[in-house]
């Protein structure tokens, strides 16, 4: 594959974001209530870069996924997406604390970030054809034969040319989830977020959805993916990144955290999920 | 005798007379005409002007500034809470009577608008105001908080989030109640009689003072409003039909006789599990 900057760094969690890394969280914290669902995350992905999260339900690697694109609110920290704050700018004053942006300038930083939910999320009114066209010609104001034209052909890369006039409702599980991918690559982004993308799907359809994500990783897109699929991992992420209790207890190759973790936990929960998968 | 004024009037024991029931029924006067073409218009422009509003109120319900949302509140539970009726004489009489506001005729583009129209029009399209921004919030509110996060995770503004992916769902949900409003909102115009607006039940007093023949003329009005009622549920059908999801099999569609007497349909305001997809 093509070379990675980020891998180099990515473990120590430096403090300076280089030139290659698209993005950084320091010491990010988040609270639901009273809970505290994420304790201090701090990360770095550069580049072409493929992450890899895991942890037991709870941990906090959904929240965090979420918090990259601003879905979710911070509490704490900061996370910057090539170099710049999602949903916060610097207020006043020499100092600039974080203050939350206005809708209409995060709308602007979501829109090289691309996001695929867990539940596909398609938009039941609209074709598949135009579920993938919608946001260039919306957003970007493509002409709107100019994103129909670049949406057949995202569908084509996602193997769903034929499915163009189908309605989600029409859809597999599987293939709703691949129009949801390309949906999110017409945006043209440059960093992939995937919420686990395969634990709504029956068993027999996961892998058509994992083949489309290989494909990405081949075109060197920059990727952080929840997921339990270790195949996955083993085969295509340059880091496994696992949660435990709202912080990263530790990251790594992924062969390396499979087979000698540094956590005890980590060994309990990874063979565990293995050994059900 | 000290009975209702309105139907006393009639001479005791004169039988129903067919042939004045048929002659209003089939050649009805152009006073009669009159006031059911008075019924119609104002019925549509406050039904419309109400939607709008509706929509708006139901807006700042869910606008992130406090203020609005309270307004937006305070709006439904002021004209909700209080009758129709009271509100019409407060707006036409009361305003006049307290010197605040007298609703005089206006020329517009060539045709006189009576005050007590304007006074008409205002009243309903306030009063369904607040029973639209009720329906708008629970159809917005049914539609899955994915579809929303979906569009703002591809960079839209939470306008047009709004325009492009809640609202065309939401209007598919809103039909059906939609219909239920029109319907009740033509009958509610037969309180205008109260402030001397001459819609069809004032028309139909008017001629019972003159001929003492109240069964027959009330009657009358009666298969008016049917005839009114009836054919807009047919014209509701059709739009439910132009809006349903052609990917999806249609919902068993309701009887032509479930459809008249509207069947197990939600009360005001509420949608029933049938209403919601």
């Amino acid at each position: 594959m093509q070379d990675k900057p980020g891998l180099e760094q990515g473990t120590a969690a430096t403090e300076s974001a280089g030139p290659a890394t698209v993005m950084s969280a320091r010491e990010v914290i988040k609270h639901f209530g009273g809970t505290r669902v994420l304790n201090g995350v701090s990360i770095e992905v550069g580049v072409g870069e493929v992450v890899v999260m895991v942890g037991p339900s709870g941990s906090g690697k959904t929240t965090f996924l979420r918090c990259v694109n601003h879905l979710e609110r911070i509490d704490g920290g900061e996370i910057l997406v090539h170099g710049l704050p999602v949903g916060y700018r610097r207020g006043a004053g020499r100092l600039g604390k974080l203050v939350e942006d206005r809708p209409k300038a995060v709308a602007e930083r979501r829109r090289n970030i691309g996001f695929v939910f867990q539940r596909f999320n398609l938009f039941p009114h609209l074709t598949a054809l135009d579920n993938v066209a919608v946001a260039p010609a919306k957003v970007l104001g493509v002409p709107k034969a100019d994103a129909r034209e670049q949406a057949q052909a995202l569908l084509k890369r996602v193997g769903l040319a034929d499915k163009a006039s189908s309605r989600p409702s029409a859809l597999s599980g599987g293939q709703q989830q691949r129009v949801a991918i390309a949906r999110a690559l017409a945006m043209k982004p440059e960093l992939m977020l995937f919420d686990e993308p395969t634990s709504a799907l029956d068993p027999e359809m996961v892998g058509e959805v994992i083949a489309v994500m290989k494909e990405l990783v081949e075109d060197g897109m920059t990727m952080i993916v929840v997921t339990h699929e270790m195949g996955f991992a083993r085969s295509a992420a340059d880091r496994l990144v696992m949660f435990d209790q709202g912080v990263i207890l530790e990251e790594g190759p992924p062969e390396q955290l499979m087979t000698d973790p540094g956590h005890e936990r980590t060994r309990t929960f990874l063979r565990r999920i293995i050994e059900h998968v | 005798m000290a009975g209702g004024y309105v139907l006393a009037d009639s001479a005791p024991g004169a039988g129903f007379d067919w042939s004045f029931f048929w002659h209003y029924l089939f050649a009805p006067s152009s006073t009669f005409l009159d006031g059911l073409w008075r019924t119609v218009y104002i019925s549509v422009v406050a039904q419309l002007l109400g939607v709008v509003l509706g929509f708006l109120i139901a807006l700042a319900q869910r606008s992130r500034h406090t203020p609005l949302r309270w307004a937006g509140a305070g709006y439904v539970w002021l004209l909700r809470g209080t009758p129709l009726l009271v509100q019409l004489v407060l707006v036409y009489n009361g305003l006049a009577a307290a010197g605040v506001y007298r609703f005089n005729d206006v020329r517009v583009a060539g045709v006189i608008v009576l005050g007590v129209v304007q006074a008409a029009v205002l009243t309903l399209a306030l009063n369904e105001g607040a029973y639209m921004a009720e329906i708008f919030r629970a159809a917005l509110d049914a539609i899955d908080p994915g579809q929303a996060e979906a569009a703002h995770a591809l960079g839209m503004t939470p306008a047009k989030t709004m325009r492009v992916v809640l609202l065309p769902q939401a209007l598919r949900i809103i039909v059906p109640p939609l219909g239920n409003e029109f319907n009740l909102m033509m009958k509610s115009t037969s309180l205008l009689s109260v402030i001397g607006l001459q819609e069809m039940f004032l028309t139909a007093q008017s001629i019972n003072s003159a001929t003492f023949k109240t069964f027959e003329i009330f009657l009358v009005a009666a298969c008016y409003y049917l005839a009114l009622t009836t054919v807009w549920s047919f014209v509701q059908k059709f739009i439910e039909r132009r809006l349903a999801d052609p990917g999806r099999a249609a919902p068993a569609t309701p009887s032509f006789r479930h459809r008249l007497t509207g069947g197990a349909r939600g009360e005001r305001g509420v949608l029933s599990t049938g209403d919601i997809r």
